[in-house]
């Protein structure tokens, strides 16, 4: 390229020391100021390389282009043993990979309770029997294109949004939404949850599926732009989504099954979150249109399963990077505190993983409170999110912010060098099993998850490929488990 | 008795010029005895422990305040003063105008914000990549430059965020690793961006002066510079003849060795000629691998415009040489080079050996410099007009000791170009280089803070001479002399001569004048030619060329 002549009036970006800085001021030199810090600790020599490798740029507009232009429709609800061909005595669950002997309360209350819908246990002693001996296959939703809210816990006989990415032809699949309180997501197992489970899947399931069939897929991006300016970040917020959704669906719910419409359709109007499965399955499929881009260090997971968080990254294909699971700093419900709470649990930060949730905090002032009570807060808490993430979603847009794009697609580099963590909008489980939902609020994931994927991105830009599975990070070998359901393109 | 404050406080990142200038206010308060001032590094951590303060376990992300002082008061003024300059920053003027933050526009830094959630409604961006796009969504318009003056291990990252958003970039920080400096240069060879430095410490783009610069006056003179105060000496020595410049593009002092291979000094030289408004192109550096020197030199000769090219080393011009040159090629007249003679003193020392010759080293030598009559064979007269400062009336004979010690020549510079020419120049003496790595490691460069050239000028023995630069220009001591001028003082009055470069431009905010008199008026013989000065230092001690 011919070299530019500097010209026209300089405007100057200054890292570093403060007195240089100065110096242009005091020329009334325009400048932009970076508030700079050293960057997590032990990662520099790991950033230098992984910068340094030249896929990295060419790698990351393609994970991010995938991201951006997924798009998907939410085309079916069926069973999970049809839509994930999940086999009597497998479950899925949230989160990386994760053994019984190190499940916490919640999701063994879940394990348990899908035990006896699935009629394989006598009762829970029994159920827990059965699952420390490890009778049924356990493996993460991640690895089987789906994923879960909280505990996650897919048993065959659930029923599941399916939602396909016309772009790119992936599918991915999510669970129904059972409400709040006590249901088996937050690990609760009493007769009350089952009952419903039963009716979701012998009534809600067929006749959401028969109203779907009527009115076509639905646009999850349109819905989730909609939902967006209407105050819901689409994690701890979906009541507008939830209202749009139930809009959509009401018609064909009322033609498939008029005698069971009007109790589906009080179910769906009162449970504020039921639309947090659909726009989840929609993130994941979006996140997983970006994976498996050789060089790319964007993040395509992030997902916790009660003790620990794991994230995955695009270059670094289907291997979990994992550090413990932090407690959520949040609100409490009634009596609950702090004691009662879990680590962090469920697959629904792959809405943060796709922009929402806690990146677009801006957009819900109504539940400021959970960032710390303030709307410049929650503005804050979005703005520093672009601080590690590589794009601006185009259809996902904040009012607030003058309709500037979510944030979307972070960077494990960008996360090292600003020691910024991705904020987590998230539910609170109780600790003990079957005790349900006790809040929520906001949580940081681990930083030494990052500061892994880092170390292995580094070594496979080394190499210049991706490393061998059994290289892995702290999390080690995992989640090679079962089919992709996305479809793999031919990088670069 | 004395006590100890010893604090660490977690999160909280400034940098190190900052916080060595607050470490050091501290210490000049009263009662207080030794103050350390600085992230928790290895390094620091260990400077206090040997300080034998109680030191706890901290990181380098961490803030570590240690204060020894004669009692509780003196410390809690102490903290009190550290919470006033550290929260200096928060309170400068930030990031342009204040209509910039309704926009969206980031500025300044938010000192001491807690990490991860951040308050409030100002935020600045972490990294130069956010910057790069928070200035194009703003107003104003993109950036058209990055400064880069982060600690070495870090600036690779910051200045790579500079390329991959197409913007030419400064890197002033040193102890970058020469791979990563020639992985920058490719990558910015390949989107068509300069990239200046590493360990760049001066450049003038687009009339904003960057790093350690002086204030010039525009003009149709384009630098291209390997070497720092080299670039600052042409140039000043050029404002000084009436002749302004455009641009002074640094490429870092390695730019020219084999491994690098001057893909910025190439890169510099095709901007410069492709600048319709830059007329005659300098080339200022030590002697560059042989290889490289041919390839910039073809280079050079493919050029439009015209290049001056001037290589330091034994055997070569010197700085003032390479401006005289410049001149000749613009048809300018030669200047006398200003000076201040040594104020006159009643001692026995001072400064004989005004005729410091500088028609003898061949400046004039194609007459077209105003009052160089020929040239060679210096004389009386030609010392008069190459302005040369020697006090009158000395013989540059005994010390007034009486004692017979061999006299010495005491070199103690801020600007490692500058003591290479005065050292070449003098041909002998003892010269300390105190900008280099080896002295600037954990405290500000000399250029800032004089305080280890001070100690060196107080421990110069009755008799020897002692030869110092002061260079003058944004960033540099607001106000040299008055820190220098007592030392110079108390080393004139034990018998020492003191002559100083002093590297400067009317424009500059210290005022050449003012500086140029105060160190005068303190005893020292004033040239603002680095090559004259020392050309004058060897001459007082009966040597030099």
């Amino acid at each position: 390229m011919t070299p530019r002549a500097p010209s026209g009036e300089p405007r100057v970006i200054t890292v570093g020391a403060g007195a240089l800085g100065e110096a242009l001021d005091a020329q009334a030199v325009r400048r932009t100021e970076v508030g700079w810090r050293p960057p997590m600790p032990g990662t520099a020599g790991d950033l230098a390389r992984v910068l340094a490798d030249p896929r990295r740029v060419r790698a990351n507009e393609t994970a991010v282009g995938r991201l951006l232009s997924a798009r998907p429709l939410l085309v079916g609800v069926r069973p999970a043993r049809e839509a994930l061909e999940l086999a009597e005595g497998s479950f899925l669950h949230a989160g990386p990979p994760i053994t019984w002997e190190r499940a916490s309360g919640p999701m063994r209350g879940a394990l348990i309770g899908a035990m006896l819908l699935e009629g394989l246990a006598t009762g829970p002693e029994d159920a827990e029997r059965r699952l420390a001996r490890g009778r049924v296959r356990l493996s993460p939703c991640h690895g089987r294109g789906a994923v879960g809210p909280m505990a996650g816990v897919v048993s065959p006989s659930m029923w599941v949004f399916e939602v396909r990415d016309a772009e790119h032809g992936g599918t991915a699949c999510c669970p129904l939404n059972e409400g709040l309180g006590k249901v088996l997501r937050y690990g609760a197992y009493g007769p009350e949850v089952l009952r419903r489970l039963r009716w979701m899947g012998e009534v809600l399931g067929p006749v959401l599926r028969d109203a779907l069939e009527r009115t076509g897929p639905l646009d999850l991006v349109a819905l989730i732009a909609q939902a967006l300016q209407m105050g819901d970040e689409l994690h701890n917020r979906n009541r507008a989504a939830t209202s749009l959704l139930l809009r959509e669906l009401a018609p064909g719910v009322v033609d498939a099954s008029p005698g069971h419409a009007a109790d589906v359709l009080r179910f769906v109007a009162g449970n504020d979150h039921f639309f947090l499965n659909a726009g989840m399955a929609a993130c994941k499929v979006s996140a997983d249109a970006a994976g498996n881009v050789p060089g790319s260090t964007v993040v395509v997971a992030m997902a916790r399963n009660g003790t620990d968080f794991g994230l995955r990254v695009s270059g670094l294909g289907d291997r979990w990077f994992t550090g413990p699971a932090g407690v959520p700093d949040g609100l409490y419900l009634g009596a609950y505190g702090p004691a009662d709470a879990n680590p962090d649990i469920g697959d629904s930060t792959i809405t943060e993983t796709a922009g929402l949730g806690g990146f677009a905090m801006a957009a819900a002032p109504a539940i400021v409170r959970f960032v710390g009570g303030d709307v410049a807060e929650a503005t804050a808490a979005t703005r520093s999110m672009y601080e590690i993430t590589l794009a601006e979603h185009p259809a996902y847009q904040i009012p607030g912010l003058g309709f500037r794009g979510t944030p979307v697609g972070v960077d494990v580099t960008l996360v090292a060098r600003t020691g910024l963590l991705p904020i987590v909008n998230t539910g609170i489980a109780g600790r003990v099993a079957g005790t349900g939902q006790v809040g929520a609020g906001l949580v940081s994931p681990p930083a030494s998850a990052f500061t892994a994927a880092l170390a292995a991105l580094a070594e496979a830009a080394d190499r210049g490929g991706p490393g061998p599975p059994e290289a892995g990070g702290a999390g080690g070998p995992a989640g090679a488990d079962g089919r992709r359901r996305t479809p793999h393109f031919d990088e670069l | 008795m004395s006590a100890d404050l010893v604090r660490v406080r977690a999160g909280v990142y400034h940098d190190s010029v900052h916080l060595m200038r607050a470490g050091r206010a501290l210490t000049e308060l009263p009662g207080v005895q030794v103050a350390v001032v600085a992230m928790a590094t290895e390094l620091n951590l260990g400077v206090a422990a040997d300080l034998g303060f109680d030191v706890p376990a901290a990181g380098p992300a961490d803030l570590l305040i240690a204060v020894r002082g004669e009692g509780p008061a003196a410390l809690e003024a102490a903290g009190a003063e550290l919470d006033r300059l550290l929260a200096g920053p928060a309170a400068r003027p930030e990031g342009g105008a204040p209509g910039d933050l309704a926009n969206g526009v980031p500025g300044g830094t938010p000192v001491d914000a807690p990490d991860g959630v951040p308050g409030g409604g100002r935020w600045a961006p972490r990294t130069v990549r956010a910057a790069a796009r928070a200035a194009l969504r703003a107003d104003g318009g993109a950036a058209t430059l990055v400064l880069v003056s982060v600690p070495g291990p870090y600036a690779f990252a910051e200045a790579l965020d500079a390329i991959e958003a197409g913007l030419p970039v400064m890197i002033f920080s040193d102890n970058v690793p020469v791979e990563q400096e020639v992985l920058l240069k490719r990558r910015a060879g390949e989107v068509g961006v300069l990239v200046m430095g590493p360990d760049c410490g001066t450049a003038v783009v687009g009339g904003a002066g960057l790093g350690f610069s002086n204030v010039l006056r525009p003009g149709p003179v384009g630098v291209v510079a390997a070497s720092g105060t080299g670039a600052q000496q042409v140039t000043c020595l050029l404002d000084q003849a009436g002749v302004g410049v455009g641009h002074v593009l640094g490429v870092g002092g390695r730019d020219l060795s084999a491994e690098v291979g001057g893909l910025s000094t190439l890169h510099a030289l095709e901007t410069l000629d492709a600048d319709p408004a830059t007329e005659l192109i300098v080339l200022i550096s030590k002697p560059p691998a042989p290889e490289v020197g041919e390839t910039v030199r073809r280079a050079a000769e493919g050029l439009a415009t015209p290049v001056v090219t001037a290589l330091l080393g034994p055997g070569r011009g010197d700085l003032t040489d390479a401006a005289e040159a410049v001149l000749r090629a613009l048809g300018v007249p030669v200047p006398a080079w200003r000076s201040w003679p040594a104020a006159a003193r009643g001692g026995p020392y001072g400064g004989a050996g005004a005729t410091e010759d500088g028609g003898a080293r061949g400046h004039g030598a194609d007459g077209g410099g105003r009052g160089h009559g020929g040239g060679a064979g210096g004389n009386e007269k030609d010392a008069k007009d190459t302005g040369d400062a020697g006090d009158a009336g000395d013989t540059g004979g005994a010390d007034g000791s009486g004692e017979k010690r061999a006299r010495r020549l005491r070199g103690l510079y801020a600007g490692g170009t500058l003591c290479a020419e005065a050292r070449l120049v003098a041909r002998a003496g003892e010269f300390t280089d105190f900008g280099d790595d080896s002295y600037t490691r954990g405290r500000p460069h000399p250029m800032i803070d004089p305080s280890l050239r001070l100690e060196a000028l107080s421990a110069v023995p009755p008799g020897d001479v002692a030869l110092l630069d002061v260079v003058l220009g944004h960033v540099a001591d607001p106000d040299p002399a008055a820190r220098l001028g007592p030392e110079i003082a108390s080393a004139a009055a034990r018998g020492v001569r003191v002559v100083v470069a002093l590297i400067g431009s009317e424009g500059d905010p210290q005022g050449l004048d003012a500086q140029g008199e105060a160190l005068r008026a303190a005893g020292a013989a004033v040239f603002t030619s680095n090559a004259r000065a020392a050309a004058h230092a060897a001459r007082l001690l009966g040597g030099g060329p």
